[in-house]
């Protein structure tokens, strides 16, 4: 095949343009393109069914695209699949686990499925197991290890070769706070000097640790930019009014600043707000003036429920 | 690389009881049908003596043994490959393997290679009971040589066949059904197309039902005689299979 990709800098870790795959007349991936740098954490996010899964089997090699092609590091991994492979480190949804081995004799296997140099194996295992803090049960078999602790071997497993790329699906799924505050930590770290991509459906999860994010929605990309462009189109705009004796929505649409009011039920309002004219003083001051029964006002925690819905009716409204 | 799979394939064989079953029955058979056939052969011994040219104790005692290996391993290889692919597949543990930069032949061969050290193995641990007779009499090497050399092609062909059906399924159940069906099916075919089809003088067709029978390229061997076409055959029917599966692991992720 020819290799004529000198224009591409190995900055750029991943770039996939057009990726598609149908599986009969069933397409779960339309037209999905992403580019990553070196250092950059990506949050792919979306609902279950969205094709996140998919996308992350296409850029690792395990599913072929039905259109589209996938630069690994500058090496296309349909031509090459063998050299771009060796640059991803995968952590599947179920992790890949081999139950009678131990955990050092399984991270020992991964280093060695990726071709790891001999006398920089042990050394390499070492520096894994201590990143994933599993030092302690490195004798122990996998398959008698708690669900966090198998998280674990399976990010373990992922970095061993030291790749330049890492995905991980849905990594903090099944785990307890601590441990989803120690794994979102270790990814924060991964992500320092490589690319980390991760899927997941919490909101949270992705405004905490990556740095940009694309939301799938039936296998479209509906948002992709970075968090704070997430932050921006979703946080803070919304607040939810509790009213006793609420006026007529008109007068509170009247209200300064106040882009759009809806009533949530008889006696709650959602109330959106346009970004630097923020009413709720105004708001709150209307109501002890005219005694309207203020009994509650919560700025939105919007879910990414929410974000997925706003997304949609954009997309409805633009077609 | 291959080594690396081969060895993790080991490992996990002997991390399960079946190989250790497998091992103890097959010794348990194959000793009790070695010691029957030496204990029937020292009362003939006498008369056969008489005879011009007689048999001797390799032929009636050392090739039956070998004999019944290869009908033990009809039965065994089918449960011992099933696990190879299917159960990987029904673990999800596949990912592992796909997603490290090795190529679908690396990942066959390397399966393979880890069966049939397994295979060889049973096949080395045979051997020791007719080297055991050298204690008290003497060999015939080179029909010794002969029939295992035969045994280890025949084991072979039967991985390469339990690997394909176990690259066909997600249920290892069924892949060693698959895989013992198949192996029947060539049983039979060496049985009754082969000599069939030669007696009518179709000569072409009865050489393409020799290729897809190892149990029949076996017996050649047993009776001593290296014949090229047998060993071609054995070989052929390998790397088909083989390609065959490699085919198969790539089909599954062009979906």
């Amino acid at each position: 095949m020819t290799e004529t990709t000198p224009e591409i800098t190995p900055e750029i870790t991943v770039s996939a343009q057009g990726l598609s795959r149908r599986f009969g007349a069933h397409t779960v991936v339309d037209d999905i393109s992403l580019e990553l740098k070196r250092g950059e954490i990506l949050g792919f996010l979306g609902p279950n069914g969205a094709g996140k899964t998919t996308t992350m089997q296409m850029l690792t090699g395990n599913l072929a695209p039905s259109a589209g092609s996938i630069k690994i590091c500058g090496v296309d991994m349909l031509d090459q699949p063998t050299a771009a492979k060796a640059h991803i480190g995968y952590l599947p949804e179920t992790p890949p686990l081999y139950r009678e081995l131990t955990v050092r004799e399984y991270v020992d296997l991964a280093a060695r499925l990726h071709r790891v140099a001999k006398n920089a194996r042990a050394s390499a295992v070492d520096e894994a197991l201590a990143h994933c803090n599993l030092s302690e049960v490195a004798n122990k078999l996998v398959g008698t290890l708690s669900k966090g602790y198998q998280q674990r071997v399976g990010i373990a497993q992922a970095i061993v070769h030291k790749p330049n790329l890492v995905i991980l699906d849905e990594p903090t799924v099944g785990l307890d706070p601590n441990q989803i505050r120690e794994i979102r930590s270790l990814i924060r770290e991964l992500g320092r000097d490589r690319s980390v991509i991760l899927s997941t459906h919490i909101l949270p999860e992705v405004e905490s640790v990556c740095d940009r994010v694309v939301i799938l929605h039936h296998g479209k990309t509906v948002f992709g930019d970075t968090i704070d462009g997430l932050k921006k189109f979703h946080g803070g705009r919304i607040v939810h009014i509790g009213l006793r004796r609420p006026p007529t929505l008109e007068v509170l649409a009247a209200i300064p600043g106040v882009a759009r009011v809806e009533a949530d039920g008889e006696c709650s309002f959602r109330i959106s707000f346009a970004d630097q004219c923020d009413p709720t003083d105004a708001l709150v001051r209307r109501a002890v003036e005219e005694s309207w029964g203020l009994f509650q006002l919560v700025p939105a925690q919007t879910s990414v429920e929410e974000v997925f819905v706003q997304l949609t009716q954009k997309d409805e409204a633009a077609a | 690389m291959i080594n690396t799979i081969a060895g993790k394939e080991l490992k996990a064989l002997f991390s399960s009881p079946l190989a250790w079953i497998v091992l103890t029955l097959l010794q348990l058979i194959l000793g009790f049908g070695f010691l029957k056939r030496l204990d029937d052969f020292m009362q003939i011994q006498p008369q056969l003596l008489q005879a011009p040219n007689p048999p001797g104790v390799t032929e009636l005692v050392v090739v039956p043994v070998y004999a019944t290996c290869a009908i033990i391993m009809l039965f065994a290889v089918p449960l011992l490959a099933m696990r190879l692919i299917a159960e990987e597949r029904r673990n999800q543990t596949m990912v592992l393997l796909m997603s490290a930069p090795l190529s679908m032949t690396e990942i066959v061969l390397g399966k393979f290679c880890g069966l049939l050290g397994f295979l060889l193995l049973i096949v080395g641990v045979t051997t020791l009971m007719p080297l055991a007779l050298l204690a008290g009499g003497r060999l015939d090497f080179g029909l010794l040589a002969s029939v295992v050399g035969g045994i280890a092609l025949l084991a072979a062909c039967f991985a390469a066949v339990g690997l394909y059906a176990s690259s066909l399924t997600a249920q290892p159940i069924s892949a060693a059904i698959i895989a013992f069906c198949l192996l029947l099916g060539m049983l039979l075919t060496g049985e009754t197309a082969s000599d069939g089809l030669r007696e009518r003088g179709w000569t072409v067709p009865a050489a393409l039902a020799q290729v897809l029978s190892p149990l029949k390229n076996f017996e050649s061997f047993a009776k001593g005689s290296l014949d090229s076409y047998s060993i071609a055959c054995m070989v052929l029917l390998t790397a088909v299979f083989l390609v065959l599966s490699i085919r198969r692991l790539d089909a599954a992720r062009l979906g």
